[in-house]
């Protein structure tokens, strides 16, 4: 007779199936019987967080970072709502996670019970798929199910919740076989028809560009490899949203910067103008798009999506193309150099003057500010920081905020998978757990959490986390004392009516630190700036570094709400100077 | 220059609504019909009626029969949308003008009235293949089968016979011919 075993077993010889080696969790009542299996499983190590929320990021930042699901185990009730936050964000951001909660015995499911809540109808919205498992014997199947729905297709969040009786009774677990790998396969539904036309309208092309997003990341670094290989053989420029920088080097001559309400004034008037778009993984976002009945009124459209749903539903596209990032330039390239062997030579006349034209928006510069010998400047900070730590393979999250925009315009990202942030659902205190997951996923490596301070003190506690564990994570702080883009609308929306968005009472970041058992670090002036940076660096421990930054400085170039990409708003260094003519200069 | 203080864009341009009927094979587990339900709900979309039951014992495959209302481009998301979730097989579209397609409805009417009253109630259902299903001295309940206008005209037709009361599903529909939808 087979050995038989628990359910609480049966998650853990599941995960080991799996290949997963982190969770990131939190025990309760309900999850007790797991809880106490995990000593007799070596291969896995569990993290001990603070807040579910916490885990849920960090299990994102582990995801991101590695491209492997993230695992997350939280107990029943307030376990599984605190980890809501989390999931929703997965969701939104495309980020392969798997849940396993606990939940109240079978026979008290209903009766209000103790820490009972209905977390599959809470997590419905916010999961791909989740499950109640109610048979011990559907246990492993579910599993393995719920893995394999969060890693296919489109990436995304599951999750699976065991009642505690399930978790204590008994039965056989058959090994799991490892099906062929679906992922791409299934989800290709593009023809040979449909990369010709693109080729064809890639020949066409005068005012061509490339918007690249999430989706290469998600796709694996070889479509990466892919994307620059393509991007190189036909001269095009190219732009990234939020969540694709990395995917192509942002150092390169042919990377025209973020675009989007922050985005550059190149990126953003190459995107109005162009007469070809080709959008590689990513989903015409309101955040991207603007107003959206003039978004780049004169283009052909082109959209490769692995979500077919993605595909018109906030801009019409002439050519979707659905299948994964990968297979797709995989075919275009072939097609391209079987086709049309000098692609590139034939090519560069045609798009000639539009590369003088992007010129032309570049040399605006719109990224400058104003310098200040006083005051740290927030940009500035970012830059001395992306200096003095472009030689290491460092990985940056960020909270959600100006330091997030400023971290994305001026910290230049050359691999995917080095940059986490919230994007899609926008959640202040993302960056810091989301650094302890990427710190465990890659132990050597240099891991920064860049951070406004209100956001930071969300999920502060986890903290704790990293220094049990030894996680020397860097959270740099830029410190304006403000909801940084709560201020900025306020002063350009709401006639400076700074409702509410002043925090008042700031802990002392150092001493905080310090309670934490970690280091603190504090930089008042530009001058002080490097070295301090450098310490920082240089310490083989947490740190938190608290960075004080200019309490006025607003976060350009924008693109205020409901414009056009063609009327976007410059720094202070151009509306000063009045180098801005007509359009772009339109205030909110 | 008008001062927005919204921090996303304007509404564009109402686009025509047209009614559709989507037809949605899935699994007969639990929480299907939330999870289907939910994302009209979530999403904005409109459900007019809703009709559902087990179509396959041995499969466990039910039949969710649901019209709707939306621009083009809203249709297409909710196909898209419903095809997204994991216990779904296969989705259907029609439009309600689409010829090929059988739409009913079955009503219940419970009247109350005298003998008179009640014979020209059933004789005004009749050509709704009219069903008697309960008879007695004072009330009928009876049984139609029709499209919802058809209905909707009857409840209010009915009245002067004395309807006390009016049940009635959602629509189901069928594609006319030998051709079954894949």
């Amino acid at each position: 007779m087979p050995k038989l075993y628990s359910g609480a077993e049966i998650v853990f010889k599941c995960l080991e199936d799996q290949g997963v080696s982190n969770i990131f969790g939190y025990p309760g009542g309900a999850v007790l019987p797991i809880y106490d299996e995990l000593k007799n499983f070596k291969s896995i190590k569990h993290y001990l967080v603070r807040h579910e929320q916490g885990a849920g990021h960090a299990a994102e930042g582990y995801a991101r970072s590695t491209g492997k699901p993230g695992v997350l185990l939280v107990t029943s009730g307030p376990g599984a709502t605190n980890a809501v936050t989390a999931l929703t964000d997965a969701y939104m951001d495309s980020v392969p996670l798997v849940c396993i909660s606990g939940q109240v015995p079978t026979h008290l499911i209903g009766t209000d019970a103790f820490q009972e809540c209905d977390t599959t109808g809470i997590t419905r919205p916010c999961t791909k798929h989740n499950w109640l498992v109610k048979d011990v014997k559907d246990l492993a199947k579910t599993i393995h199910k719920a893995f394999e729905v969060s890693t296919t297709g489109r990436p995304g969040p599951v999750l699976v919740d065991i009642p505690k009786d399930i978790q204590f009774q008994k039965t056989n677990y058959i090994n799991y076989k490892r099906k062929i790998k679906l992922k791409g396969k299934s989800h290709n539904q593009f023809s040979k028809n449909d990369i010709e036309e693109l080729v064809n309208l890639l020949k066409k092309a005068s005012k061509p560009i490339f918007y690249t997003g999430g989706g290469v990341v998600n796709s694996g670094p070889k479509a990466s490899e892919l994307l620059r290989e393509l991007v190189r053989a036909t001269g095009f420029p190219i732009t990234s949203t939020l969540q694709g920088l990395g995917c192509y080097p942002a150092d390169d001559n042919q990377f025209l910067g973020m675009l989007g309400m922050h985005g550059t004034y190149e990126a953003n008037n190459a995107m109005y103008e162009c007469d070809l778009m080709i959008n590689i993984g990513a989903r015409f976002d309101d955040r991207i798009t603007g107003k959206i009945d003039e978004f780049s009124p004169n283009s052909k459209k082109v959209h490769i999506d692995i979500d077919p749903s993605s595909i018109n539903k906030n801009v019409k596209v002439d050519l979707a193309i659905v299948g994964d990032v990968k297979s797709v330039i995989e075919s275009t390239i072939k097609t391209l150099k079987k086709t049309k062997h000098d692609f590139l030579k034939s090519n560069k006349q045609k798009t000639s003057k539009w590369w003088e034209k992007i010129q032309k928006w570049r040399s605006r510069r719109s990224l400058d500010y104003i310098g200040s010998e006083e005051t740290i400047k927030p940009q500035y900070a970012v830059e001395r920081l992306y200096e003095l730590t472009k030689d290491k393979d460092t990985y940056i999250t960020t909270e959600v905020g100006q330091h997030q925009m400023w971290a994305a315009q001026h910290y230049k990202f050359n691999k995917p998978n080095r940059w986490m942030t919230s994007g899609g659902l926008g959640t202040m205190g993302y960056g810091l757990p989301a650094a302890v997951g990427v710190q465990v996923a890659h132990p050597n490596k240099l891991v920064i959490d860049i951070a406004g301070e209100a956001s930071v003190l969300m999920t502060m506690q986890e903290m704790s986390t990293a220094v049990q564990y030894g996680l020397p994570i860097k959270i740099f702080i830029l410190n304006n004392e403000y909801m940084g883009m709560v201020r900025q609308w306020q002063e350009l929306l709401h006639d400076k009516n700074y409702s509410e968005s002043y925090t008042a009472a700031l802990p002392d970041f150092v001493k905080l630190a310090e309670a934490y058992g970690c280091v603190g670090l504090r930089a008042k002036t530009p001058e002080e700036l490097d070295d301090k940076i450098i310490e920082m660096l240089n310490t083989d421990q947490p740190v938190i570094f608290d960075c004080l930054v200019d309490k006025q400085e607003n976060c350009f170039p924008m693109i205020p709400s409901g414009k056009p990409h063609n009327q976007m708003l410059l720094g202070p260094n151009d509306q000063k100077s009045k180098k801005i003519t007509g359009k772009g200069r339109t205030l909110v | 220059m008008a001062n927005s203080k919204s921090a996303y864009s304007f509404a564009g341009k109402k686009q025509k609504l047209d009614t559709h009927i989507i037809v949605v094979w899935v699994d007969n587990e639990a929480g299907v019909l939330a999870r289907v339900v939910g994302l009209f709900s979530g999403r904005g979309y409109n459900i007019e009626s809703l009709a559902v039951a087990e179509v396959d014992q041995s499969l466990n495959i039910s039949r969710v029969t649901i019209v709707t209302t939306g621009t083009p481009q809203v249709i297409d998301q909710i196909k898209l949308q419903l095809k997204k979730l994991v216990p779904v097989h296969k989705v259907a579209d029609f439009k309600r003008e689409d010829k090929n397609v059988i739409f009913k409805e079955m009503a219940l009417f419970k009247l109350v009235g005298n003998k008179i009253k009640l014979e020209k109630a059933f004789k005004a259902c009749k050509k709704y293949d009219a069903v008697i299903l309960d008879k007695t001295n004072k009330s009928h309940v009876i049984q139609i089968t029709a499209l919802r206008r058809e209905i909707d005209s009857m409840t209010s037709n009915l009245k002067k016979f004395g309807l006390v009361s009016v049940s009635r599903t959602g629509a189901v529909a069928m594609t006319r011919g030998a051709e079954v939808f894949k």
